[in-house]
């Protein structure tokens, strides 16, 4: 099946020029034709490992930390204005 | 009657009331100069983690337990991806198909006191997302806006989605079930739930149906509702022009709407109509979550009273008026004011005629609240023992109140320093009504010539010469005796 | 070249501890050295100069007021995908370039207490993608050994810096091989602790599941003292273990007796060619003759290794890659709305590999391929850790080629597929969350060069005590590395 490499490039929000499309179209499906192999595995009965080192119930205390000071945050923005963090017109969805 | 019903199922986002934020120590509050609450974690700064908020989890957990709803063993967090300029990781940290509560059911009652239930589907933790503010359009919206500005103070706070079975019917009900949520999880103390703070927010799937059709309508997706007020009125109208639209022979387009406070009419929001692929996976920065059963009975013997369990306790047990039980409930602080007077003085009525009565409107008149006045509940009923054993009547018994409130003591002590103690004294009532009758001959010949009626102001002259303290049934009673 | 940038990190520490040395002519010493060779080597994206003299002098304070640390003084190379409060952070990167971290990951600041001077920040495949440090879109880093060939990678920088003593320590992260690749391919030990051992708070994910902090060293118990020193429980990452660290700088053994080391049956060393098979034979004979029983265990998954691996990482590294979108650091290339502009900037922003992989996960995760390729990764993963389990139930320890092939010429392989199977023996181990490193065992000759070769020793979870004892064992008795040095800066 041929993937849908536009549209997969537009889910991960990377613009692609035609020739990219077709470049990744064709190492993506290599790629794929290999993974194929899995399929001779029978993991019918077999758990999914998220995780490989079983740890559980990881947490922390609710106790609060110093915050980032403002400076420091907004100076990294490719686009400030005052307090916020500017970002081109968002298309509602 | 309409031949069409609406089905409603309402979609709530709480935030809990945590002294930090959900995977990070930064403060959780609301409001505040933007972008000061913000670190690594929860500006997602390349290389930062997050670790669960253990709260949380407990106000979760505390929650999934009011409402009866199943805590499974196991449970995880997992990655939702979708890009947003207020979503810094552009994934929202949430759960799939394993949240932290299945199913539940609210309880809630109608005005009329009409005790209704309505399932949850779930409920599951995640993160809240930073705030926009559209600029370049003037009037703040998004449509129109030529730039945006965000602010991540809210971005990583704790958010608990709580998603209803669609089995309201009609706004009524859902604001009903809208009330009873947000009062049983201000009883539990896990969040502010204020709509006008945004630590409550819902959208409503409306659809409506022919009158015992078997399947659903197609449905419709409200949102942009700040208040209850405007839940109410957005159900309505939405109903409205679906059972209009239906009627005329129109299809219903499955679709979000955006309630139009002014013009009081839901509109299609833009939609892009591509279907979201949100690439659900298990969060691996994350471990999974283990909740013992033990702890999980532990949490639902230590649950407080909940709203829906006081109120039939109220109207069942103490027989009070919906309204008035609402009223209690509604202001918790009272409610446990009260309790604690129905509790000493064993008088559920004459509790809630002081408490909603009097107190309230001494409170109301001071500013300050009934529990924290000098009146104890204490106080209260020993007022309400001795209008009980006669020895003030109800006047007085409020003259006391003010006293007691003023800061006189307590009211048996300001009933006897001020002497106001009902005089039951049949031979110095006598007296005093000889006395009243003895100084308006007219009034009595008036009588005698058959207007019985007059023999009331008769009464309250003798009742005004015992400076109210005379007991009124025995003056009227010794009135008439010497008329007749 | 200085004898300073000779020593191993032991002796630096022994002699700095020991006010015979200090950390600033170690310092001054490595940085001259840097200067001198680090255009031809290209190790470092940046050289910190004026933070690893200012360290070094407050480092001997410390010594001074009688403070021992256990790494006092020993000059560090960090991967560039480690933050370090102040400096710059660019992960090779274009759309980190000019990225300057406000805090510092965890096992640096770890390193950094116990004693080590920061020299500076190493180049690697962009985002750690890559096995040859070819990737990067900030430099080029070639092998001390031969400078026409890759270093390995990704830790490419971190491998180059310490083979051509620019730096005794490296720290590098271990996704597929990363440590383990470079680190035979440049003649030094790589070793990759067990998942979750070394905080990963602050090192820039790529697949988390899979990421894991590690250290490049000329020697197995330079190794163990960097691991000792960064290793350990961090209540900032969540996948941290909460389990004791038991010392392994000092329970390092001289023989194998006693040991059952596991040969893997489906690693047939005649893949690789009679050269390269004859190194690893006898690498097997010595480790016999230093008293380990060799065993046949069996790895029935391992094969799938790769195609398991390149679903499960390229999924996490597409998420973990939206956040680099042009909002709130780093790069952005305008447009008319958000989506255009992240769009943008994400195309400019990455280079082809990063795109490659973000795309292979973004299509493994989404709306049903969910099932076919993600949850069949995450199963077969299941098998390959089972399979390790049962091999460990019959051996100690496991012995197996940490690559295929010696260092190859930079731009020798341009396909990607051919460049995923550096790692075809390394990744087994990481799917499997075990401890594993790679140290050299001989050196084949192309074209006239001798080239390193690594042997990779693989053990159970949280054995890395018995991992380093062995390769330790191992490195004492034939000495392969310092059977040549590195061309880099050598005496004309």
């Amino acid at each position: 099946m041929p993937i849908d490499v536009r549209y997969v490039a537009k889910l991960a929000r990377i613009e692609l020029t035609d020739e990219e499309v077709e470049r990744f179209g064709a190492q993506l499906a290599e790629l794929l034709e290999h993974v194929k192999t899995l399929n001779s595995l029978d993991v019918a009965a077999v758990a999914a490992t998220a995780q490989v080192v079983e740890s559980r119930n990881v947490m922390r205390d609710d106790a609060p930390r110093a915050s980032l000071d403002r400076e420091t945050v907004l100076e990294q923005a490719p686009q400030r204005q005052g307090a916020f963090v500017r970002v081109p017109r968002i298309i509602a969805e | 009657m309409s031949a069409y019903e609406a089905v409603i199922g309402i979609e709530c986002h709480v935030e809990l009331k945590t002294e930090t934020k959900m995977f990070c120590g930064c403060r959780n509050e609301f409001g505040g100069e933007p972008n000061t609450k913000v670190c690594p974690v929860c500006m997602a700064l390349p290389g930062s983690l997050p670790v669960p908020n253990r709260k949380a989890i407990e106000y979760m957990l505390r929650a999934g337990a009011a409402f009866d709803a199943e805590i499974p063993e196991f449970s995880k967090f997992d990655r939702k991806n979708y890009f947003y300029p207020d979503m810094p990781k552009n994934y929202q940290i949430s759960q799939y198909d394993m949240p932290l509560t299945q199913g539940g059911v609210v309880r809630y009652w109608l005005e009329d006191g009409t005790m209704k239930t309505c399932r949850l589907t779930r409920i599951h933790l995640e993160e809240d997302t930073g705030k926009s503010t559209h600029a370049g359009s003037g009037d703040g919206r998004i449509a129109g806006s030529s730039y945006s500005l965000v602010d991540y103070n809210r971005a990583g706070v704790p958010l608990m989605e709580c998603v209803s079975e669609p089995e309201l019917h009609g706004a009524d009900e859902a604001v009903a079930y809208l009330e009873s949520l947000r009062r049983t999880l201000l009883e539990l103390g896990v969040s502010d739930v204020k709509m006008e703070e945004g630590s409550l927010r819902c959208d409503a799937n409306v659809s409506v149906r022919l009158v015992g059709a078997a399947e659903l309508g197609t449905k419709t997706e409200i949102k942009n509702m700040n208040s209850f007020r405007s839940v109410h009125r957005a159900i309505e109208s939405e109903i409205e022009r679906q059972t209009t639209a239906l009627e005329s022979g129109a299809r219903i387009v499955q679709e979000t709407r955006g309630w139009d406070e002014i013009h009081g009419v839901t509109h299609p929001m833009r939609s892009k109509e591509e279907a979201h692929d949100y690439r659900y996976f298990p969060d691996p920065d994350l471990v999974p979550l283990e909740i013992a059963a033990a702890h999980v009975e532990h949490l639902r013997g230590a649950l407080p009273e909940l709203p829906w369990r006081r109120f039939e306790r109220y109207t069942v047990q103490y027989e009070l008026g919906a309204k008035q039980a609402t009223q209690l409930i509604d202001n918790p602080a009272l409610a446990r004011y009260f309790d604690r007077v129905v509790e000493a003085s064993g008088n559920p009525q004459q509790s809630t005629n002081f408490v909603l009565g009097e107190l309230s409107r001494l409170a109301n008149e001071r500013g300050v609240s009934v529990a924290e006045s000098a009146v104890t509940p204490e106080h209260v009923a020993e007022l309400i023992g001795m209008v009980e054993a006669k020895t003030i009547n109800s006047k007085i018994a409020k003259e006391v109140l003010t006293r007691t409130w003023d800061g006189a003591g307590s009211p048996r002590s300001v009933v006897e320093k001020e002497g106001l103690a009902q005089t039951s004294d049949p031979a110095a009532i006598e007296k005093l009504v000889e006395e009243v009758l003895g100084a308006n001959p007219g009034v009595v010949a008036e009588y005698r010539s058959g207007k019985v009626a007059v023999a009331g102001f008769l009464v309250g002259q003798a009742m005004k010469a015992s400076r109210g303290k005379a007991d009124p049934q025995l003056v009227a009673e010794l009135v008439k005796k010497r008329l007749g | 070249m200085s004898v300073l940038t000779e020593r191993s990190a032991a002796e630096i520490a022994r002699d700095v501890n020991a006010r015979k040395l200090s950390a600033r002519e170690v310092v001054d010493a490595t940085l001259a050295h840097v200067d001198a060779i680090d255009a031809e080597v290209g190790a470092y994206l940046t050289p910190l100069h004026d933070l690893a003299r200012a360290t070094a002098s407050r480092v001997d304070e410390r010594v001074a007021h009688g403070e021992r640390l256990p790494l006092a003084g020993v000059p560090l190379a960090v991967k560039d995908n480690m933050c370090l409060v102040g400096t710059r952070t660019t992960c090779a990167s274009k759309i980190l370039e000019r990225w300057s971290a406000p805090y510092t990951a965890t096992a640096v600041q770890r390193m950094l207490d116990a004693g080590c001077v920061p020299i500076g920040k190493t180049n690697l495949d962009e985002f750690a993608m890559g096995s040859s440090c070819e990737n990067s879109a900030l430099g080029v880093t070639r092998n001390p050994f031969d400078l026409t060939r890759v270093p390995g990678g990704s830790s490419g920088g971190s491998a180059a810096a310490v083979a051509a003593r620019e730096a005794t320590i490296g720290l590098g992260s271990d996704t597929g091989g990363s440590i383990r690749e470079p680190g035979a391919f440049c003649n030094l030990i790589g070793f990759k602790p067990t998942y979750g051992r070394v905080s990963r708070y602050g090192l820039i994910a790529f697949a988390s599941s899979l990421d894991q902090i590690g250290p490049l060293t000329r020697s197995v118990e330079d190794a163990a003292l960097a691991f000792d020193a960064m290793g350990g429980h961090d209540p900032m990452d969540g996948t941290s273990i909460d389990r004791a660290l038991e010392p392994t700088a000092t329970a390092l053994r001289e023989d194998l007796r006693g040991l059952r080391v596991g040969i893997v049956r489906e690693f047939a060393l005649d893949a690789l060619g009679p050269e390269m098979a004859a190194v690893y034979e006898r690498a097997y004979a010595d480790l016999k003759a230093l008293g380990a029983t060799l065993v046949d265990v069996s790895l029935p998954t391992a094969e799938h290794g790769l195609a398991t691996y390149y679903l499960i990482a390229p999924a996490e590294c597409s998420s973990n890659l939206a956040r680099f979108d042009g909002v709130r650091y780093g790069l952005r290339v305008d447009g008319p709305d958000v989506n255009a502009m992240y769009e943008r900037t994400r195309a400019a922003g990455f280079g082809a590999e990063v795109k490659r992989r973000i795309l292979i996960g973004t299509y493994a995760l989404s709306s049903g391929y969910y099932d076919a390729y993600y949850v069949r990764a995450q199963k077969a993963r299941t098998l390959i850790a089972r399979d390790f389990a049962d091999a460990f139930a019959g051996c100690d320890l496991i012995a197996c080629p940490a690559t295929s092939c010696p260092p190859f010429a930079i731009g020798a392989v341009s396909d990607p597929y051919s460049m995923y199977l550096m790692d075809y023996y390394t990744i087994p181990m990481s799917l499997a969350g075990i401890p594993a490193l790679s140290v050299p065992c001989g050196w084949v000759s192309e074209g006239g060069t001798p080239l390193p070769i690594g042997l990779q020793l693989a053990a159970p979870h949280f054995a890395e005590g018995l991992l380093l004892g062995a390769a330790h064992a191992y490195e004492r008795a034939t000495e392969h590395a310092s059977k040549h040095t590195p061309r880099a800066g050598a005496p004309a």
